[in-house]
């Protein structure tokens, strides 16, 4: 049997570049926030916290086409958030690459929040009183004891929102449309190929590509997570 | 120095304690929802009071009526909770330096030193917390909290989750943490034993309020003043100094003004001080003087007072040169005896009614 037809193209190479790289930097963007919101939810009380958590969880119920029109009226050139952004750093996100990592992060982000906050709050809050009683300050708590220990957690949430993000498709097309080589990832080139005569074989490659990164994904978080969690246990 | 006057509601619970006292060894002592736990939170910063003052050594830590309230990280005071709380990711020796190295102060490996031989946990300081026995833990976490320069420490129940020979493990390091360091320590305990061995001042919390307070032997000399559930416990505090040890017998004779009493186990080299607690319901009166006894313990001296205890029985006091010995016996045989206020009698001790500070030897326990 011929194997040929197993060489991905170099359009089909740049949509698995592109999508590595909006994934990535989606989730290692989003993660910091993700970390303080979970924190947040985990373990203070505040007035509207139910809000900020249906907020945190809308990606997740609302159709991704939503989420992607609601982006594309905040982040767009003229939108409110967008237009600030352009005047003060430069960044534009409507039609770049950019964009696509902003809707895979925002798409990830419920994901990433509640595997985190799960673990933060599996954290024993009397280690984090006797840290307190041993002279340290609230943020130096977190960061020598809630932080660490929840680190498996918080892999967790960073697997779980990278795969989404590499799943990630109705707000991304609706938000960047699907330009080849700036906006084309993944899902949206098989998208493509299967809308075409004949590009069934492209769609199938490319299929074959995502299960392996997924693959991937899944036996590099086992191999961290069973590490860290033997760390912490302190062996 | 330390003083406090609290107030807290937590559900149905009421905490109103008030004390101030300067003991080098403060015990707080009471049964379990007494508000030993509430009160230790309360001064440690870990809850607030409805309202109330907290001061230790002329620093206000609380006063609700000011509007202070300093923060657990800022208050310097060292806690030892019942369970370690041993950071799990943390080694030994970072566990140990973790209260120096985050809130700021310089590295002193003399201090260190100094911890880790008082504590005997030089062998330990490469191994994480898991794989520390329930007694080394504790030793750790005391080291852990000295290492942070507290300017008081607390121990909850420190031995209360540990088995006999764990507990005669870690009391030893407890005493000279008392007698050699210079930071006062305040010790939650619900035994009566621990706390006439280690306790210089008492205070007894009962249903939320304390009951009475003062120094251990007079706290634990005046029956009447106790708390129901704690009064069988009650009896005298002698300080006593060790003069031999006849290991034929593996018994131990100690000395004080009030005469001779024999500890079983050996309790060290001869001139040790220690204190031993009688119990008052473990001694008998006699008007003449004993012969043909198993008792090896007799005090000679005066009748001092003699205190109704409901209508059953009566608390002698018997004064033996100078020092105070209670007797807890019915009102039956005060009456038949013909027990009066200056009368001279005899205290009989069975010294298997002593708890020895190091159990007799036996050849199964390691």
């Amino acid at each position: 049997m011929e194997t040929g037809w197993l060489t991905l193209s170099p359009e089909e190479w740049t949509a698995v570049a592109l999508s590595l790289k909006v994934a990535s930097v989606g989730t290692l963007a989003s993660l910091p926030f993700g970390v303080a919101i979970a924190w947040l939810l985990a373990r203070r009380e505040f007035w509207g916290k139910s809000l900020v958590n249906g907020l945190v969880h809308l990606p997740l119920i609302l159709p991704p086409v939503v989420t992607g029109y609601l982006l594309l009226l905040s982040f767009g050139r003229r939108g409110p958030i967008g237009a600030v952004l352009e005047e003060t750093f430069g960044l534009v996100f409507s039609f770049r690459w950019t964009g696509a990592a902003l809707a895979a992060a925002v798409m990830g982000f419920p994901l990433m929040v509640r595997a985190i906050r799960l673990s933060m709050e599996a954290v024993d809050t009397r280690l984090e009183a006797a840290a307190s009683t041993l002279g340290a300050r609230p943020l130096i708590v977190f960061l020598t004891v809630t932080l660490p220990l929840s680190l498996p957690g918080v892999l967790a949430g960073m697997i779980l929102g990278f795969a989404k993000a590499m799943g990630e498709f109705g707000a991304t097309i609706t938000f960047v449309s699907n330009i080849p080589g700036e906006t084309q990832t993944l899902p949206s080139a098989i998208y493509s190929f299967i809308q075409v005569p004949g590009g069934e074989t492209g769609a199938l490659r490319l299929t074959l590509v995502a299960i392996a990164i997924a693959f991937a994904a899944l036996i590099a978080s086992e191999v961290l997570a069973r590490r860290l969690s033997s760390r912490i246990e302190g062996r | 120095m330390l003083s406090f006057d609290l107030r807290q509601r937590l559900g149905d619970f009421h905490l109103d304690a008030r004390f101030s006292g300067s003991g080098r060894l403060t015990a707080l002592f009471g049964v379990s929802g007494s508000g030993k736990s509430s009160l230790i939170a309360l001064l440690a910063g870990l809850s607030r009071p409805d309202d109330g003052v907290i001061e230790v050594g002329g620093r206000t830590l609380v006063d609700t009526g000011r509007g202070i309230f300093v923060p657990p990280h800022r208050r310097r005071i060292g806690c030892v909770f019942q369970e370690a709380r041993l950071f799990p990711h943390l080694s030994v020796i970072n566990n140990l330096d973790y209260g120096r190295r985050f809130s700021g102060q310089a590295r002193d490996p003399k201090a260190m030193a100094r911890v880790v031989e008082l504590l005997g946990i030089g062998h330990l300081l490469d191994r994480g917390p898991s794989a520390l026995s329930g007694g080394e833990k504790q030793r750790v976490a005391i080291g852990r909290a000295l290492m942070a320069g507290p300017r008081l420490l607390l121990l909850d129940e420190p031995l209360a989750s540990l088995d006999e020979a764990r507990k005669a493990e870690i009391l030893p390091y407890i005493e000279r943490l008392r007698d050699e360091g210079d930071i006062p320590i305040v010790l939650v305990s619900h035994s009566v034993a621990e706390v006439a061995r280690l306790a210089s001042d008492m205070v007894v919390l009962s249903d939320g309020k304390v009951a009475t307070s003062g120094t251990v032997a007079d706290v634990l000399g005046r029956l009447d003043l106790m708390p129901e559930e704690m009064r069988s416990e009650g009896g005298a505090v002698l300080e006593m100094q060790v003069t031999s040890y006849d290991p034929r017998f593996d018994m131990s004779v100690l000395e004080a003004a009030a005469g001779r009493i024999h500890m079983p186990g050996d309790c060290g080299p001869a001139g040790r001080r220690l204190r031993v607690r009688i119990r008052a319901r473990d001694v008998m009166i006699a008007t003449g003087r004993p012969h043909g006894l198993s008792a090896l313990n007799v005090l000679d001296g005066k009748i001092a007072a003699i205190v109704e205890s409901g209508r059953a029985f009566v608390e002698v006091h018997v004064d033996c040169a100078g020092s105070r010995v209670i007797a807890r016996i019915t009102r039956q045989s005060a009456e038949g005896l013909e027990l009066a206020r200056g009368c001279a009698v005899h205290a009989v001790v069975k010294t298997v009614s002593l708890d020895s500070p190091h159990p007799p030897h036996n050849p199964e326990v390691t």
